[in-house]
């Protein structure tokens, strides 16, 4: 059972589409006094700079006793600037909710924006949190798309941020 | 308190430049980036030491709000206290707000019975109000901006529209997308027109935990820009002002223009 469940497991990412995106978003297990989940915007962007669009933003959603997040997401400073600021939220398909620590995939699907008829060319995936009474960090993956082999690249975050990894199997 | 002190109070608070070198005036909000509706607080005071309340409020009648639209807002909770003017505000527009204040009148100095007086007005009651042979009779215009701006969701640049009177600022940059270590760029006008040759003075906040101002000076160019290379975040007052004799009341022999700017510069 254990080694069919691995081979599931393995053969995951196959049965997607076969040049989807697969992200791992670590949101990490703090020992603070007071825990806030962090919010936290995905996004991708050329070599230079330039927003190609948002993947996921994670904010507190309005709803029964809740605030509307919406008045934090200047302090994801740099998607604010780059990309938040330019819209309307919630962004269909893009907002959620907060995440509890852990590791949260994220199938990018290559049939839609921000992939679909996107350039070939070098581009980063972006993730900044940024937590109540925290901090703030911002971590990128560079790639190159589309990809002619299979991708894997992951960077290790410190404060705010597990590991965040991107492949790619084409 | 006596009239005279009262009056020199006012005058150091109006009229930094003219009377108060020493003394800043400013506008300090508690946000300048919002990405929401919501309210944010200002403070208005003349000090010493950036941005604390050391010195005098700044006058709350000279204050002057517009929203993105161009339109005239009324701010709320309006507070003078003894060392500074308070004042809440809501974005209940998306885009780029300005708050000011703007001091336009006349200044008067002359001598009476071996005193020193002083006097400031408008050109409506000077005739009235001072005596039109006063001996050492001096008369100064001036128009003084103190300004901030703060940005609800995307910076816009309605709010800029020129008046053409005294120094205005016109964003190359916008003021409310500032981070450490990058060049801004600004042009100042005066009366509508590029003002060159300008100097302006740029000193980051918290004066009160360092040793030395740390100030940046820049000159305008001939097309009236300014460049700054913000070298850390944090809020940053900007100074500049000119005289000269181009006063627009017969009875002014002279006419000063200053400009103050509160801007936040984020990290990166």
């Amino acid at each position: 059972m254990r080694k069919l469940l691995a081979a599931l497991l393995l053969a995951a990412p196959v049965l997607a589409n076969a040049a989807d995106l697969q992200l791992t978003v670590e949101v990490p297990r703090l020992d603070v006094a007071e825990y806030h989940r962090p919010y936290v915007a995905v996004w991708i962007e050329t070599a230079e700079g330039q927003v190609v669009g948002d993947i996921a933003h994670w904010y507190q959603q309005p709803g029964k006793g809740s605030e509307d997040g919406t008045k934090w997401l200047k302090d994801l400073r740099q998607w604010w600037r780059r990309s938040g600021r330019s819209q309307q939220f919630p962004v269909d398909g893009v907002s959620g909710a907060t995440k509890p620590a852990g590791k949260h995939r994220i199938s990018v699907s290559d049939a839609k924006p921000p992939l679909a008829g996107l350039a070939a060319g070098d581009y980063r995936l972006m993730v900044e949190a940024v937590r109540e009474v925290g901090g703030r960090e911002l971590l990128s993956l560079d790639f190159s798309w589309p990809a002619t082999g299979p991708v894997h690249a992951q960077v290790q975050g410190e404060h705010e941020l597990g590991l965040i990894t991107l492949d790619i199997t084409p | 308190m006596k009239t005279s002190l009262k009056i020199a109070i006012l005058v150091a608070a109006l009229s930094t430049p003219l009377s108060a070198l020493a003394h800043k005036a400013w506008l300090q909000p508690s946000a300048t980036v919002l990405s929401s509706d919501e309210w944010i607080t200002v403070d208005a005071a003349v000090s010493n030491d950036l941005f604390f309340f050391n010195h005098v409020p700044l006058r709350a009648e000279a204050l002057s709000v517009t929203a993105p639209d161009g339109s005239p807002v009324e701010p709320a909770n309006v507070h003078t206290g003894k060392l500074r003017t308070v004042f809440d505000l809501q974005l209940t527009q998306p885009g780029t707000w300005r708050l000011a204040v703007i001091n336009q009148g006349l200044f008067a100095s002359w001598e009476e019975n071996g005193q020193m007086r002083r006097w400031r007005g408008n050109a409506g009651t000077f005739a009235s109000e001072v005596p039109a042979t006063a001996a050492k009779l001096q008369v100064t215009e001036s128009v003084g901006r103190i300004e901030t701006y703060v940005t609800a969701g995307n910076p816009d640049t309605r709010v800029f529209a020129v008046s053409g009177k005294g120094i205005e600022l016109q964003p190359i940059t916008h003021p409310n997308d500032l981070f450490e270590g990058e060049e801004a760029s600004f042009r100042l006008l005066l009366d509508g027109k590029p003002a060159s040759g300008l100097e302006v003075e740029v000193v980051r906040g918290a004066t009160r935990y360092r040793n030395h101002q740390e100030e940046i000076r820049v000159t305008t160019d001939a097309e009236g820009v300014f460049r700054v290379t913000w070298p850390a975040p944090g809020m940053y007052w900007l100074e500049t002002s000119h005289q000269d004799d181009k006063a627009s009341v017969p009875q002014a022999s002279s006419r000063r223009a200053s400009y103050v700017l509160t801007l936040e510069v984020l990290p990166q």
